[in-house]
């Protein structure tokens, strides 16, 4: 039955197994997916009201936009070749039987993950470099809104890598190759999505 | 990878049977056990919170009567208060009590879909819960700053609880709404996805569309919290300004600049009012069932419920500015919130009616949970009716701030949800403690708390009306206000009072039962829906013994023409039904 059948259905008109004996979920993928992309929403919301608070605070008259840091190009080349390496071990891992940790899929899998930890890295450079040049956290909204927004990208990311070491850890102790493959599929997902709010929020930064 | 839905599975619960007590009573999964862990703290919690009421109680009843209240410690017990009811007991208790103990059971599953992180949700409730408490004992105490933590003051000089009490508020929220995502990420993708088979959308009783959507609300609008959470703890940590405009204090300027208090405001309600809907739906499903069960009578209107429970969800979102009326707006703005306020009552009064003709002609069984969900439709059209006045641009400036406004949403998000948690509790009880309670006294504790409660907030619309300020430490000399207020107001202390005693009866009457019961048979209350068709009672872990559930009807199906009882489980297969007289099922 088709979700619109479904709720548009007079349940007390009908008894039975209107789909026979197939149990039949809303949507027809795992789990994990349904609720990955759960997620994803309420991350948008969050990062959707921060975006709604930087433009009413940069209404009033302090506001003093912050130079875009150099190096911030070079994190964002690092998170861009970070979600392509995860988006070829997806790719790469469908046509293997067999999924380990240094080869194949499995290696593009791993150097995809430490692509996003260079970026974090490069991200905490670029908080160094601000104070030592006198852009602290409280001297300006901007320069607030500045940390607090990477500072939040982080820590998602970060909740991304902490998946990533589980999956990693799966392909050594060569778990299930399903179980692997969509653990892949889910991070690379992830990592998309972080990519494109990164690119939302560098945009942004980089023009107000 | 072959996808197999959890409701095939019919082994799934072998992936964390528990093997030990602590893994089978402490660090369990079992989402029977988790819901009662939720359960115990929430109500633990609420115990606290209702202590804190009576405390305010008594410096308004008697002023300067009670040495120990003074006005720090009466704002932090009016703010720990209200954070606690509508946060920690009411949400957790509806959604992480009730949503984690009727969902697999109504979707016919083993478990949630995803339990280890149902279990984190519990622990991380839990850690919520003892941050918030250990601000009582840090210098300072407890945040003073009223639920709403508005900025600039939560975080300034002469708020009790600015040095370390509004941190570990928000600190606690925060943890809270981890917690809360990571049980709304199991509620939402095991309704969704692991309906066990035959179970479609529109067969599922109200209680499982209440606890969805409030769910998702929840999902949705915590964020604004979190958000509104983190700029206020920045601003008060590294001396950001996002919300801390420029200000004097102790005679001297602050670091602050250019912040916008209306900011927080606006953050705190897009979550604030659609928290009252996160409270609300979940008690709307609830009652429902318990109403249809009782009444003998199919649920009125299952699909207009249905789609009004999603209608309140969605307009949720589009009110929350009707708590600011006095912010300062724009007055086209006003207007528009006034509207969509209006537009709100629609579907919630829709639902008002339809519980109401089911309750017609039916073959009510007038006993606790009944009698707690009728009281239920009173108090909630009580409080409904004066929501209308208060959505209403030009008669809430007059009342707003005044005890008109304490009255009403006691009335709408206070007795109301509380009085479907009892009916709920009274209701699932013999399923989860496999013992009847005693119903005589379930019957005089409804009375007390619903005559009690009338007897608290009925008199404060007149303060309100009087023009009595909400939130004063006393009155002092205030013209406006009769000296016959302060006889009315330690009326309305001695009835909470009253009424916070009448609890124990609750108490008593669980616990006692829990030993001296009746032995509470399968389903007493000859019910339809699935949790009341398992094998056991209590359920065991993984609910359903060795085959999963097949559901062939809706969850409404009670007095149908023709059938030889009065009730049948969505699990009883067939249309042909035996043409025999009606035989009451059950308890009545």
């Amino acid at each position: 039955m088709s979700l619109y059948r479904d709720v548009t259905n007079k349940p007390w008109d009908n008894v039975g197994l209107p789909d026979g004996i197939e149990s039949k979920p809303v949507f027809n993928v795992p789990n994990e997916r349904v609720a990955l992309t759960v997620l994803l929403i309420i991350a948008s919301v969050l990062f959707s009201l921060f975006l709604v608070s930087y433009y009413i605070r940069m209404q009033v008259g302090d506001w003093v936009p912050l130079a875009t840091p150099a190096q911030l190009w070079t994190n964002t080349a690092a998170l861009v070749l970070s979600s392509v390496f995860l988006q070829a071990a997806v790719f790469r891992s469908r046509k293997e039987e067999v999924l380990s940790l240094f080869r194949g899929s499995g290696l593009l899998f791993v150097i995809g993950g430490l692509l996003a930890v260079a970026f974090i890295i490069g991200q905490y450079q670029v908080w160094v470099d601000l104070g030592a040049a006198g852009h602290s956290v409280r001297g300006n909204p901007a320069n607030s809104f500045f940390y607090l927004l990477t500072a939040v990208h982080i820590a998602h990311l970060s909740g991304g890598l902490w998946v990533w070491s589980k999956a990693g850890i799966r392909l050594a102790q060569k778990f299930d190759a399903d179980d692997i493959r969509l653990s892949m599929n889910l991070c690379a997902i992830y990592w998309h999505f972080l990519l494109l709010v990164w690119v939302g929020l560098f945009f942004l930064l980089a023009n107000t | 990878m072959a996808y197999v839905p959890l409701a095939d599975q019919d082994d799934a619960h072998a992936l964390h049977d528990p093997h030990s007590f602590v893994t089978k009573y402490v660090w369990s999964q079992d989402h029977k056990v988790i819901a009662i862990q939720y359960g115990a703290i929430a109500i633990f919690v609420g115990l606290i919170a209702l202590g804190l009421s009576i405390i305010m109680r008594l410096q308004i009843g008697f002023p300067d009567t009670v040495s120990f209240i003074d006005p720090a410690f009466y704002y932090q017990a009016v703010t720990m208060h209200g954070m606690i009811m509508v946060i920690y007991l009411l949400t957790a208790l509806f959604l992480g009590g009730f949503g984690n103990y009727l969902i697999p059971l109504m979707c016919g599953t083993r478990d949630m879909v995803f339990p280890f992180l149902n279990m984190l949700s519990v622990w991380f409730y839990l850690v919520s819960v003892i941050i918030l408490l250990a601000s009582f004992f840090i210098p300072g105490g407890p945040t003073g700053a009223g639920w709403t933590l508005y900025a600039p003051q939560s975080i300034s000089h002469g708020t009790p609880g600015h040095e370390g009490g509004i941190l570990l508020m928000l600190i606690s929220l925060a943890v809270f709404i981890v917690a809360f995502t990571m049980g709304g990420l199991n509620y939402v993708t095991t309704i969704l996805q692991a309906r066990t088979r035959g179970l479609t959308l529109m067969r599922l009783p109200l209680s499982i569309w209440g606890i969805f959507t409030a769910t998702v609300l929840g999902l949705f609008a915590f964020p604004a919290l979190l958000v509104s959470a983190i700029m206020l703890a920045l601003d008060l940590v590294l001396g950001t300004s996002f919300f801390m405009p420029a200000m004097m204090q102790l005679g001297e300027q602050t670091s602050y600049d250019g912040g916008s208090p209306i900011l927080f405001q606006h953050l705190f309600w897009f979550f604030g009012h659609p928290e009252v809907y996160i409270v609300a739906l979940p008690a709307f499903g609830l009652v429902s069932d318990v109403i249809a069960t009782h009444a003998r009578k199919n649920i009125f209107g299952y699909r207009m419920m249905v789609w009004a429970i999603i209608a309140i969800g969605g307009l949720s979102f589009m009110v929350w500015a009707h708590h600011m009326y006095v912010s300062g707006m724009n007055p086209y703005f006003g207007f528009f919130f006034a509207t969509t306020t209006l537009i709100i009552a629609i579907p919630t009064a829709l639902k008002v009616y339809n519980w109401v003709l089911t309750l017609w002609q039916g073959n009510l069984r007038l006993n606790t949970p009944m009698l707690f969900a009728i009281g239920f439709i009173f108090t909630f059209v009580h409080g409904g009716l004066t929501g209308l006045f208060l959505g209403n641009v030009i008669i809430d400036i007059p009342l707003a701030d005044t005890y008109f406004v304490v009255a009403h949403f006691h009335m709408v998000m206070g007795v109301s949800p509380v009085l479907v948690l009892f009916a709920a509790l009274y209701h699932w009880y013999p399923k989860v403690s496999g013992r009847m309670y005693n119903e005589t006294m379930g019957k005089v504790h409804f009375w007390c708390t619903f005559l009690g409660t009338y007897a608290i907030y009925l008199p404060m619309h007149y303060l309100g009306f009087l023009g009595m300020p909400r939130r004063y430490f006393e009155m002092g000399n205030t013209d406006f206000v009769p000296a016959s207020a302060q006889a009315l107001n330690a009326n309305i202390t001695l009835a909470a009072i009253f009424v916070a005693v009448a609890q124990i009866l609750f108490f008593v009457n669980i616990f006692w039962s829990l030993r001296n019961g009746e032995k509470a048979p399968g389903n007493p209350w000859g019910a339809t829906s699935l949790e009341w068709q398992t094998p056991d009672t209590p359920p065991k872990h993984g609910n359903w013994g060795e085959e999963l559930p097949t559901v062939y009807r809706w969850a409404y199906d009670y007095s149908v023409p023709g059938h030889k009882e009065d009730f049948i489980p969505q699990n009883e297969p067939g249309e042909e039904y035996e043409k025999t007289l009606h035989k009451s099922g059950g308890y009545s």
